[in-house]
């Protein structure tokens, strides 16, 4: 089976996995799968075989709608000059310790 | 019926439960570079390292308890075809996909039962191996029965196929459930596992996954007997020890 006939027959899936307790889900690739369950098998087999994870999230990538890397200026730049957004203007009294 | 000491019995059921994995992870191992897709070759992958695994903890064990300085190495590569004591359900080609599946799919289902049972075992170290190995059955388990499903109830083709890979190895699933003199000669003690009562619940286990499946269960109880009870193997054996064992055959003690 040739690397095209497989994406015909089997839909992609993106993969997070969460490395330990605590930790959130990250994405760290994607598997072709038929079917939710074999793509949450695929998963196990070819991220964790090196004890990289306690949870996996497989979605299909079709559901997933991401930005354009063309909208980059117009999305992220205008935040670039805001730096009143970060919270770093405020006297932090003693007593409250170490945020 | 030849009367077997303890210690040769308990070095002969270690080496054939290891066997059983060995020959079914090598046969496993011959999907690389084979493989529908780079998922599926993980997969299979995994499991054939998995199955190999149990083999070298057994032949470890088995050699230790046998006490002449041989290793695992020795019960892999240096044992001819009558020494090996493996299901001959584990030697069975690997064929098309759905033959490969319903030869996992019927071999995990025992392996379940079996290790489940074996983690129970008077033998500490037998009992040890048992629960470690039945973490990695329960999945190769579930992973054939999804593909089982996938492929019965899938299309027209597909459904046949599996069907016919069913029937076809079906007969070489009686084996299983009977006990060999090793076997026999450790029940008593409580070190082996009393196979017969394992029977049941297989075929629960089967009938519930083939009716997801939609496939028929095969009737025919007529089986093929000899490689678990005294190394008579079928026609694909040799084939087998003669790729796995070449090179320590052709270079005697050579490492790398």
């Amino acid at each position: 089976m040739t690397e095209q006939d497989t994406d015909q027959a089997w839909p992609l899936w993106e993969v997070f996995i969460r490395s330990k307790a605590g930790l959130d889900h990250k994405h760290c690739g994607s598997v072709h799968a038929s079917d939710s369950e074999m793509a949450l098998e695929s998963a196990r087999d070819v991220y964790t075989r090196r004890s990289e994870g306690i949870s996996i999230w497989v979605v299909p990538s079709n559901s997933i709608t991401a930005s354009k890397p063309d909208d980059k200026e117009s999305l992220f730049e205008p935040a670039d000059d805001k730096i009143y957004r970060h919270p770093t203007f405020y006297d932090i009294p003693k007593g409250a310790g170490k945020m | 019926m030849t009367t077997l000491s303890q210690q040769d019995a308990l070095v002969q059921y270690a080496a054939q439960i290891g066997d059983n994995g060995l020959i079914i992870g090598h046969r496993m191992s011959e999907w690389c570079f084979r493989a529908p897709s780079i998922e599926m070759e993980m997969a299979l992958m995994n499991c054939a390292l998995d199955l190999i695994g149990q083999a070298r903890a057994l032949y470890s064990y088995a050699a230790k308890t046998d006490g002449k300085g041989k290793t695992e190495d020795d019960f892999a590569y240096l044992r001819d075809e009558k020494d090996f004591r493996n299901a001959l359900l584990t030697e069975m080609p690997n064929g098309d996909w759905g033959d490969t599946i319903v030869r996992l799919f019927l071999m995990s289902a025992y392996n379940k039962l079996f290790f489940t049972a074996l983690g129970q075992s008077k033998d500490a170290d037998l009992a040890a191996i048992g629960v470690k190995s039945l973490k990695e059955v329960t999945y190769h388990l579930r992973f054939s029965s999804e593909w089982l499903i996938r492929l019965g109830d899938g299309t027209e083709e597909s459904h046949q196929r599996v069907q016919n890979s069913l029937d076809h190895l079906w007969a070489y699933t009686g084996e299983l459930f009977l006990m060999n003199d090793a076997e026999n000669a450790l029940l008593d003690d409580g070190i082996s596992v009393d196979v017969t009562a394992l029977k049941a619940d297989w075929n629960l286990i089967v009938a519930d996954v083939l009716g997801q499946a939609t496939l028929t269960l095969p009737t025919n109880n007529w089986a093929h007997l000899g490689g678990k009870a005294e190394g008579r193997h079928t026609e694909h054996f040799g084939y087998i020890i003669s790729d796995m064992q070449y090179m320590q055959r052709r270079y005697p003690g050579c490492e790398w």
